[in-house]
């Protein structure tokens, strides 16, 4: 869940327009192959030397010193005037909302041993609230889905994850509208803002927890902060996209009619962007959650945290009953701010019959939600959650039956299926990057980036191999960039046959895509569990997730890119006798080539953005150190060395793929 | 090439203003796009180049070099050009949406270049309103909510502005039409409202950006016939923009006709099929139906001794089209009289030349 929109392709600068383009591209090809058997015959003779290998327990001066400052801001926060009057209070700002707001519906506060806002008053201002600024459908749709949760057993974890995703966003909105409108508005601050937005989207999300704990401490307050920096992004992009794709004559005859600037905004460019904007708020929403989940790891409370201590302990009934929970209030979230941003109009066509009822009806409806909420704070029955959460338990029996079942029969598939991506893909690749001499993978990766992406991705490239040097996890560095590549291959591929499919088909693309849709809102960790069951706590688990993960993008990035191809060429081909192979490999995939480095950018920033979660599950390296770091005091520098290093190797494939794309449609 | 300007003789009963004062006169306007664009039209030498040289040379795109023209109280005046010739960027010059680089535009005797923000606001929600290509409807507002808009900016009452909404709203013949949505009606319609809230404020001007192009013919037909409608109704002052020359001889008592920027010619539409000012102007007219759009004035001819002078008289400003049968049906020549005065003769050679495309050498 790192980038949550597809950037376009911005500036096509026409690099050298030289008329021996072929021969080139030849030769480009030729140094790659060069550098790869240099590579390869080096790696013969070197195999083993100089690896910078590091046990796991080990640690270089950097991961010290980066204890040591850990420990002395530890000691300092409370004297240090920058933290005194800056981090402190906005530390304390952040807590106190996210106290207030878990006092009202997920923690007993003083002297009562319950919320102060119970379960029926929660389900009732959440059917309320849907059918308000939605529908009624979607208003049933949420009152089931909170029942549901509460029947599962996980009523307080869920209202816990429910309480700093709201006040995540409500932080992140109070800030990306503001400068969404701005940026809108205003062509040098949208310039300003734009790195800084694909950085903060670029970024794995894990890279904000680690710093964010060193000045913010471990806890709710990191945790909401960490979500707003992660959640923002779309909303302030989506709103400027909004106010900006305003048509200008709409403005201009408001100019014309003597609006000010101030009522132009107000009666113009804001109503009409709305729409947009609850897109953007959706967006905002669902990263919020899919954060909020992840930030389990620095001890934010709620359903994340049961999936993560389910996992730690193998536990996959208890992880696929609270993943569900995710699931299901994603699907809720979504489903009613999807239905907002569509309301008004959905209104218009049905016509005025319901407008003059709707006022009543709101106001009825707003007795009977406070009635629920003042029965609820009330009495114990309304309050907690009756019943033990019988259904929770049976699904969780269920998915470890169904898991022992899978284990026990399709165990022979699901192993020989492993190993022979294993040993065919991966074992090689790990073996060539990690057992290789330090020099001769640097110096490979830096010729590649030069070769691929120009001297200046190539400039990239050394620092980023340099800098990967420095934060001493070289090796776990080359083994989590082995199961990159197997994962971004694996994407790629299925990216391109169902891409394609896709892209050829519009029936076929009319049933994927909502599945792909919905496969990308849903948070990350959920991806874990169902491939736990399936292949056991090992890496390629991990790597099986990413794909599951990366895959979707890949895929509609490529299927847009075939679509784009003009009908009048596939259609020349066809004329001139080209069967369907001839079509695809002649003309479609050639002609849709900047889609498919964008898919391949895409496709490794997904599978980055999964090394940590994959690190729960096993997959052991950069994962793995981070989520160490987490949890004891000693790896603590060494964890933040990792997130770094999984940052710079997106930052260097991010920019070597980003200018082979602008070579390639150059 | 000097930009030809004639007279205005008066036609369709135009109104004029009863001291004479144009409503609107525009001198030496320039609006020059690009980097430091004001050196221009200041500078004799960068006036003379053309289009594609300024572009060469500056990196300036002149999108109005030096227009001049006054336009008198009640008149429709059309600006007609091609695309990229600058109209669109001169109406909008002539309300400031587009920021003049040089020149004057005179509004009732005021230079709104040198108004300040509030004036210019004060004068856009009073005096003067505009028709857009695109309409420029907020589609999240009722039919009477985007009429009464500009009420709504000045800080008018509800109940005040929706009265004077809906009499506008059933001057353009939407009543019935109020309560709907700007995208549930058709492309006339949504014009209809763009005229309507143009009108509601009761401006002095209305100035019309090409409203008619992005309709199909019939509407716009149609349209023009409302226009005119309305014209006769509420008599405002017009500035008309549109690149239809059929269009422009329709609606306009004067019709300006721009190229690159520059003024070609101005005059009634009969002046211009009549006497074209350069070849431009010759091609664009060509295939005007000349007698719908000559009078008499244009194909007499001087009296000749051994003609017969007791034929019938027709007025000067008689359409060819209009006289034709009565020439045809007399047996002598018709005598072309103003005021009394014997101004030449029409035979039936004449209104043939002109009725059967004749007329060669003009």
């Amino acid at each position: 869940m790192t980038v949550a929109m597809e950037k376009p392709e911005k500036t096509k600068t026409a690099e050298r327009a030289e008329p021996a383009e072929g021969v080139r591209r030849v030769s480009r090809g030729m140094v790659v192959a060069a550098i790869l058997v240099v590579w390869l015959v080096l790696f013969a003779v070197l195999r083993g030397k100089q690896t910078l290998s590091l046990a796991a327990a080990d640690l270089t001066d950097l991961h010290r010193w980066l204890n040591d400052v850990n420990d002395s801001v530890g000691a300092n926060r409370n004297s240090n005037p920058l933290f005194l009057y800056f981090f402190n209070e906005i530390r304390l700002v952040i807590d106190n909302l996210v106290t207030f707001v878990q006092s009202l519906i997920s923690q007993p506060t003083g002297a009562r041993p319950v919320p102060q806002i119970g379960w029926l008053g929660v389900v009732g201002v959440a059917g309320f609230v849907s059918w308000a600024v939605g529908n009624w459908r979607v208003a049933l749709l949420a009152v089931a889905g909170f029942t549901f949760m509460g029947l599962q057993g996980l009523w307080q974890e869920s209202m816990d994850t429910l309480a700093l995703t709201l006040s995540a966003v409500f932080v992140a909105l109070l800030f990306a509208i503001p400068l969404g409108v701005w940026a809108g508005l205003s062509d040098r601050f949208n310039r300003i803002m734009t790195p800084f937005l694909d950085f903060m989207q670029t970024m794995p999300t894990f890279v904000y927890l680690a710093p964010l704990t060193l000045i913010f401490l471990i806890g709710g307050a990191s945790a909401t902060i960490a979500t707003v920096i992660y959640a923002a992004p779309p909303a302030i992009r989506i709103t400027a996209h909004a106010i900006r794709s305003v048509p200008e004559t709409t403005v201009e005859a408001a100019e014309s009619l003597g609006a000010t600037r101030r009522q132009s905004l107000l009666k113009v460019l804001l109503p009409m962007s709305k729409r947009t904007v609850v897109m953007g708020v959706n967006q905002t929403i669902m990263a919020a959650l899919a954060m909020v989940t992840i930030a389990a790891l620095i001890d934010a409370p709620g359903l994340g945290k049961t999936v993560i201590q389910a996992l730690q302990s193998l536990d996959v009934g208890t992880a696929f009953n609270a993943g569900l929970a995710i699931v299901i209030m994603a699907i809720v979230l979504d489903r009613v701010t999807t239905a907002a941003s569509g309301r008004e109009e959905a209104a218009r066509r049905s016509g005025s019959r319901f407008l003059t009822w709707r006022r009543p009806l709101l106001g009825a409806g707003a007795v009977v939600t406070a009635v629920l909420i003042y029965m609820s704070h009330t009495y114990v029955w309304a309050a907690e959650f009756p019943g033990e959460g019988d259904i929770g338990s049976s699904i969780a029996r269920a998915a470890d039956t169904a898991t022992t079942w899978t284990q026990d029969s399709l165990s022979g598939l699901t192993t020989a299926f492993r190993d022979a991506i294993s040993t065919g893909l991966l074992n090689p690749f790990q073996s060539l990057l990690t057992e290789s001499p330090w020099w001769l993978v640097g110096a490979a990766l830096i010729g590649l980036g030069a070769v691929l992406g120009g001297w200046r991705a190539g400039a990239t490239a050394a620092v980023c191999v340099g800098l990967l040097l420095a934060t001493g996890v070289w090796s776990d560095s080359m083994t989590t960039l082995a199961s990159t590549m197997v994962a971004t291959i694996m994407v790629m591929a299925l990216g391109i046959v169902f891409g394609v499919w896709m892209g050829r088909s519009m029936l076929v693309d009319r049933l994927l895509r909502p599945t792909l849709d919905a496969a990308q809102v849903m948070p990350p960790f959920v991806y874990l569990v169902p491939f736990l069951a399936l292949f056991g706590a090992t890496r390629f688990t991990a790597i099986v997730a990413a794909v599951v993960y990366a895959a979707p993008v890949a895929m509609k990035i490529i299927a847009d890119g075939v679509r784009n191809v003009p009908a009048a060429t596939v259609e020349a081909a066809t004329s001139a006798g080209c069967n369907t192979w001839q079509i695809i490999t002649k003309v479609q995939l050639p002609m849709a080539r900047s889609a498919l480095t964008l898919a391949t950018n895409q496709g490794l920033i997904y599978v980055l953005s999964m090394v940590v979660v994959g690190g729960l599950v096993g997959a052991g390296a950069l994962g793995y150190d981070v989520v160490a770091g987490f949890s004891q005091g000693q790896l603590y520098g060494k964890g933040l060395a990792a997130g770094l290093a999984i940052v710079l190797l997106g930052v260097m494939f991010d920019r070597i793929t980003q200018a082979a794309a602008r070579r390639t449609s150059a | 090439m000097t930009p030809v300007q004639t007279e205005v003789p008066q036609r369709r009963g135009t109104p004029q203003d009863s001291d004479g004062t144009p409503v609107v006169s525009v001198r030496k306007l320039w609006k020059v796009f690009g980097p430091k664009a004001e050196r221009v039209p200041d500078s004799e030498e960068l006036c003379g180049l053309t289009r594609r040289e300024l572009m060469d040379r500056t990196g300036c795109t002149a999108a109005v070099r030096d227009v001049n023209f006054e336009v008198s109280r009640g008149e429709v005046f059309v600006v007609m050009g091609l695309s990229g010739s600058g109209k669109s960027t001169l109406v909008r010059c002539l309300t400031r949406l587009i920021e003049p680089t040089a020149g004057e535009v005179v509004f009732e005797g005021e230079d709104i270049r040198g108004a300040d923000h509030k004036r210019l606001r004060e004068l856009r929600r009073r005096k003067f309103s505009m028709v857009f290509q695109h309409f420029g409807l907020l589609p999240h507002r009722r039919v009477l909510d985007n009429v009464s808009f500009g009420l709504e900016i000045r800080g008018m009452s509800k109940a005040e502005r929706t009265k004077r909404a809906m009499e506008v709203v059933e001057l353009v013949g939407l009543a019935g039409y109020e309560n709907s949505y700007p995208d549930q009606l058709s492309g006339g319609m949504q014009q209809r409202v763009g005229l309507a809230r143009a009108l509601a404020g009761d401006p002095d001007v209305l100035f019309f950006d090409e409203p008619f192009s992005a309709l199909d013919p019939l509407i716009r037909r149609d349209m023009q016939n409302e226009v005119i409608r309305l014209h006769h109704e509420v008599g405002k002052t017009m500035v008309f923009i549109t690149h239809d020359l059929s269009e422009a001889l329709k609606l306009g008592d004067r019709i300006l006709i721009m190229r690159d920027g520059k003024m070609v010619q101005c005059g009634t539409g009969d002046e211009l099929v009549g006497a074209p000012a350069d070849d431009y102007v010759r091609e664009f007219v060509k295939d005007v139906p000349r007698g719908d759009v000559l009078t008499l004035r244009w194909i007499m001819r001087p009296a000749e001794p051994d003609d017969a002078l007791d034929g019938p008289e027709l007025g000067p400003d008689v359409v060819v089209k209009e006289a034709t049968r009565a020439v045809l049906a007399a047996d002598k020549p018709v005598k072309v009289v103003e005021n009394g005065k014997l101004l030449g003769i029409v035979g039936d050679e004449e209104i043939l030349a002109v009725v059967a495309g004749q007329e060669g050498d003009m």
